[in-house]
């Protein structure tokens, strides 16, 4: 994407986003290059059973690998908090492998690698009449350990920044550790964690796209695969913006999600409801913070 | 941190009235049963934070129905000294009984031992603290804050633990502040919702680590109302606390702390009129 655009501040995102392609398609020489316009019409507004399957697929892996890693990243977070070194120690080791190696790496390595070694050979499972593959089992398998590294950090940080004085008092009230956590901590840590978790999912939906390497048809490898043989052979053109385009349509969707969750968990915050939240225009296109904004731990 | 942000709700600039009900250990059923005439005993505790030697031999006994004040300097160890009474912190010498029981440790071949958590959790049952910033819990509302323990700690139908926790806010003046999150009430209802908090599980005694200390001037005395009235009904009280009004009015005793030690006890009369101490002499005329 040409970024040649002066101070796009100014423009308005969807005039920049058209000047920009303008731009692009200006500056490029004479080509034998055939655009076929409805290849990205008819992909966008009248997606066929493969898109709409592989945009399935897409948002069902992000949402089931999320889940998975949220799990992890909340024992991630108290396994590295523990008291006890082994957990402690298991926990590092877990989130130093996955945040240290690459995604790419880690789906071959368990699909291929488990695979051929005969360790785990990813036979299809069957779920409610439906027949799971392996390589879909593999790839959200490898995207929720990943994310649950990630996700450790981030619910980690959500725990250290509530006020000390809530555990005390929580356990001053006979709460034990496990009870606190529950019941006073990790409610409270959940607002701090949301808005980091909404990028993690915002890029989980996106990086699914990796799973082509183990041809999971998800949305990306449908558009691929499209290009390569059928009606629509070597569009890539007009297939890759479609493609774009629908990952465009599953990200700001999510950020519409994201942003009422933020509202919502915002009570018993100071300044909330009336100034607290993010405005839907500034989720999506950035901007300004409200002035002053409160964030981190209650209690004043 | 200090002043309510705009817009927040707040309590009338000027002091506020309180009524404080004075039936308010009514509302938990009346003075928890005695299981101990002597409810606190402290023997010889001594506590380090590192190389810091916090409690240096402190020893401290108090009985059933007693209310003691501890002053001293800050970093004299009384705030610390409380926060032992319910194993907040733990000591490295030394024994505290609560209602005749070993807190925070179990005596293994004459040594101490830290109890299980389960067990810790069970005795803070009996231990009501108030501290000095509330630590309310902000996403609960009053009301929520003080049914929580009740139902999640002691099991308590949750229609019950609302009578409860209406009956004990009421006697404190905010009853009609339930529904209100922390956020939105002052300093000084924010402290009473403390505790009702802690009484709302029926504690043997209290604690209080300088519950008025971050309160702006004109919220004190509505704090200290619901305090004295505590004290009248007969709670057994330890309140860490410079407000001499409060323990001329309710102490039946006073502790003064310096460097970890306890340096003179005495009634309140003795303190006021014929402090034995220099350095307790020195400490009140700063503060008086």
């Amino acid at each position: 994407m040409g970024r040649a655009v002066p101070s796009s501040r100014v423009l308005r995102p969807a005039s920049a986003l058209a000047g920009g392609l303008a731009l692009v398609l200006a500056g490029c020489g004479p080509s034998s290059y055939q655009y076929n316009w409805n290849i990205l019409l008819d992909s966008v507004i009248r997606p066929d059973g493969q898109i709409l399957s592989g945009i399935w697929l897409t948002l069902s892996i992000s949402i089931v690998s999320q889940i998975i890693g949220i799990v992890l990243g909340v024992f991630g977070a108290l396994g590295k908090m523990s008291r006890i070194a082994p957990i402690r120690w298991i926990a590092n080791v877990y989130i130093w492998f996955f945040r240290g190696t690459p995604l790419l790496v880690q789906i071959t390595f368990i699909f291929f690698g488990l695979g051929v070694t005969r360790i785990y050979q990813w036979p299809p499972i069957n779920l409610l009449g439906v027949s799971i593959p392996g390589s879909i089992q593999a790839g959200i398998f490898a995207l929720g350990l990943n994310e649950g590294a990630y996700m450790s950090e981030i619910v980690r940080a959500g725990i250290l920044s509530i006020d000390p004085g809530q555990l005390e008092a929580a356990k001053s009230l006979g709460m034990t550790y496990g009870k606190a956590m529950r019941r006073i901590i990790l409610p409270q840590a959940a607002r701090v964690i949301v808005p980091p978790l909404g990028n993690e999912f915002n890029n989980m939906l996106k990086t699914t796209s990796l799973l082509v390497i183990i041809s999971v048809p998800e949305l990306y490898v449908t558009f691929s695969r499209k290009n390569a043989s059928g009606p629509t052979v070597f569009h890539p053109f007009e297939l890759f913006l479609a493609a774009a385009v629908w990952y465009l349509v599953l990200t700001t969707i999510w950020g519409v999600i994201q942003a009422y969750i933020e509202r919502r968990l915002a009570k018993g915050v100071a300044g909330t409801p009336a100034t607290g939240g993010v405005s839907l225009r500034e989720r999506l296109f950035g901007g300004r913070r409200p002035e002053g904004a409160p964030q981190g731990s209650g209690g004043r | 941190m200090a002043g309510a942000p705009k817009g927040l709700h707040r309590a009338a600039g000027v002091a506020e009235m309180v009524k404080v009900g004075d039936d308010l250990l009514a509302a938990i059923g009346g003075l928890p049963a005695a299981t101990s005439p002597l409810v606190v005993e402290a023997e010889g505790i001594h506590k380090w934070f590192g190389r810091q030697h916090a409690l240096k031999g402190v020893s401290l006994t108090v009985r059933r129905q007693e209310v003691v004040v501890v002053i001293g300097p800050s970093g004299s160890g009384k705030t610390t000294f409380i926060r032992c009474v319910n194993h907040l912190e733990k000591i490295e010498e030394g024994r505290i009984k609560v209602n005749g029981h070993l807190i925070g440790y179990q005596e293994v071949d004459g040594r101490l031992k830290e109890d299980r958590e389960k067990n810790i959790a069970l005795q803070r049952r009996e231990i009501g603290m108030v501290f000095q910033r509330f630590n309310l819990f902000p996403h609960k509302t009053a009301l929520e804050n003080v049914t929580e323990a009740p139902i999640q700690v002691r099991g308590i139908r949750e229609d019950e633990a609302k009578a409860l926790g209406m009956a004990i806010l009421a006697r404190v003046g905010l009853a009609h502040r339930a529904d209100a999150y922390p956020v939105q009430l002052s300093g000084g209802q924010q402290q009473r919702v403390a505790i009702a908090r802690a009484l709302a599980m029926k504690p043997a005694l209290m604690l209080f680590d300088e519950p008025t200390s971050a309160l702006d001037p004109e919220m004190i005395g509505e704090v200290l109302e619901v305090m004295k009235e505590l004290a009248r009904e007969g709670m057994t009280m330890i309140v860490v606390s410079h407000e001499m009004g409060f323990a001329r009015e309710v102490a039946d005793r006073m502790v003064m702390m310096d460097d970890g030690r306890i340096l003179e006890e005495g009634t309140p009369e003795h303190f006021f009129e014929n402090p034995q101490q220099e350095r307790t002499q020195a400490f009140l005329s700063k503060i008086l």
